[in-house]
């Protein structure tokens, strides 16, 4: 078997409230990406999945364990590895092509190279016809799709996603997943998705995560056999989707007490 | 058309009003110590370099008023910015700095006069270059550390509250993604935290340059001083010209106001980015 691009080893996160209780997010994790792997995490909200992404991403530190990417732990963040967030994170006061070059401008490139590379990735999320605009101007999820085009223009290996079509109305949100994956396609990225939509997981992924509640242990672990483009129709989809949802819902009862 | 004339209007109202009921009260009084006539205080501000109770013009002192502010503000800015931007992004650094400088916040920068003469007396620019004669030592003379010190005190505080604030309240989730994108610490600070904290620093920066033009007086009643706005005004007191007072008065009350516009419109220009977010 090829080398893992990122191993997380035993990796445990534990968090002291501001009233002094400590909180496991996060328990004794083990995960293996592979090259030009999707994988997408579920798991009940709460259960460390975000933060799962953000050690993964160099933000925040783990408890125990380690983050290996290509066998090389992690001590921070690292150009390879690029983000998505939920939440709109586009520079308000940087027009749209400026900040897609924002990475290229952080690596010293030259104005010319960053107007080029700007150019490109727009042109990918298909936004080239709004390099001038501001956040402001656009809708959710042109705001994304700058965002996504903003991580690839920094040419990294892997691209970890928190939720990112979140915040976006039904519509938008398959047209983005479609977009995401014809991207995925072109560019063989290896990509890390969290999502709480079971539907957006088995349309994306080669390897779906299921994370138990609080704290977040790995519960089960899926392969979709299915080709892509998937059929929402198809019966093993169906039958799968039941199937994590039942998971799932096992998980939230189960912690309902502590709730 | 006619919303331009009516704004027009509804702008000048009260101030004609009240020089209206100015007039009126001038001529019932009729004692131009205690009220000067209109008149009088219009032919001042209408011949603003004439030579007034031998004390220069009313330009002259405005010039040299702006000077010192600017000068003393210059300060409080250089200071308060980074201080302020620092205090506002490390922890540490805050709790090192904040309850000292509270100490001092609330003390009025008028109470500082009495220290501030015992340490620097009637020291200026010019003792600090060591010119002591010609054209160049009556400038420079004119700035003196005990002025500056009182107006930096002045503009400091709104400036470095600010400053912290605007840090303290940039969205965590642009740092992060600066950060994942590969910033250095320097980036932080030069492409988010100074960009995003900036339309609170420039208000703070206008709010601390009215209080700034507000010492003013305060500063140029300190021995030692012989010129300025504030100087003329407390002067032409002593030699019972009312309406020499009354347009100093105006003067430093539109100078002030012209500083804010120009504050205003640098806001509106550079920020309509974050109007618009809202």
């Amino acid at each position: 078997m090829q080398n893992p691009v990122i191993k997380i080893d035993n990796l445990s996160k534990d968090f002291v409230t501001e009233r002094g209780d400590l909180i496991k997010a996060l328990d004794q994790i083990q995960l293996q990406v592979k090259m030009n792997d999707f994988l997408c995490l579920v798991g009940p909200s709460g259960c460390g999945k975000s933060t799962l992404l953000r050690i993964a991403a160099g933000l925040e530190q783990a408890s125990a364990g380690t983050v290996c990417f290509h066998g090389t732990p992690m001590t921070g963040p690292h150009r390879e590895i690029g983000m998505v967030f939920q939440e709109y994170s586009l520079l308000p006061w940087r027009s749209v092509r400026d900040n897609v070059s924002l990475g290229p401008e952080f690596q010293g490139q030259t104005k010319k190279e960053r107007r080029e590379i700007a150019r490109r990735f727009l042109q990918l999320v298909r936004m080239e016809g709004f390099a001038r605009c501001y956040a402001h101007e656009l809708s959710g999820g042109m705001q994304q799709r700058v965002a996504i085009a903003r991580a690839l223009a920094n040419n990294p290996e892997v691209l970890l996603m928190d939720e990112p079509f979140g915040a976006l109305d039904a519509h938008t949100r398959i047209l983005l997943q479609k977009e995401l994956l014809r991207i995925w396609g072109e560019h063989r990225k290896t990509i890390l998705f969290v999502t709480h939509s079971v539907d957006e997981a088995l349309y994306l992924a080669d390897r779906i995560v299921v994370m138990s509640a609080r704290p977040g242990r790995i519960r089960e672990m899926v392969e979709v056999p299915l080709s892509r483009p998937r059929d929402r129709g198809d019966p093993w989809y169906g039958r799968m989707a039941v199937k994590i949802l039942t998971w799932l819902e096992e998980e939230v009862s189960a912690s309902e007490p502590n709730r | 058309m006619k919303t331009i004339t009516w704004r027009i209007i509804v702008t000048l109202a009260l101030p004609v009003l009240v020089v209206l009921l100015w007039s009126f009260l001038a001529r019932h009084i009729a004692n131009e110590v205690i009220l000067p006539f209109v008149g009088q205080v219009a032919h001042l501000l209408f011949r603003p370099t004439e030579n007034l109770i031998s004390m220069g013009s009313l330009l002259d002192n405005i010039v040299v008023s702006l000077v010192r502010v600017l000068l003393g503000y210059a300060l409080a800015v250089l200071i308060g910015v980074p201080l302020g931007i620092v205090m506002g992004y490390y922890g540490l650094v805050f709790q090192v700095f904040n309850n000292f400088l509270s100490l001092f916040r609330p003390i009025p920068p008028l109470a500082w006069v009495p220290l501030v003469m015992a340490w620097f007396g009637v020291a200026s620019l010019a003792t600090l270059v060591g010119i002591e004669l010609g054209q160049w030592y009556v400038y420079l003379h004119n700035i003196k550390f005990s002025m500056l010190f009182i107006i930096f005190i002045g503009g400091f505080y709104p400036i470095l509250t600010s400053s912290i604030h605007g840090v303290k309240n940039v969205q965590k989730i642009l740092i992060d993604s600066a950060r994942v994108l590969g910033a250095r610490e320097s980036d932080i600070f030069r492409k988010v935290l100074l960009p995003a904290a900036a339309p609170a620093i420039v208000n703070g920066m206008r709010i601390g340059l009215g209080i700034a033009w507000m010492c003013l007086v305060s500063a140029e009643m300190l021995p030692g001083s012989l010129s300025g706005v504030g100087y003329l005004i407390t002067h032409a007191y002593t030699v019972a010209r009312t309406d020499i007072v009354i347009a100093g008065m105006i003067s430093i009350g539109a100078v002030g106001a012209m500083l804010d516009l120009i504050f205003r419109l640098w806001e509106n220009r550079k920020f309509s980015w974050q109007r618009q977010q809202k």
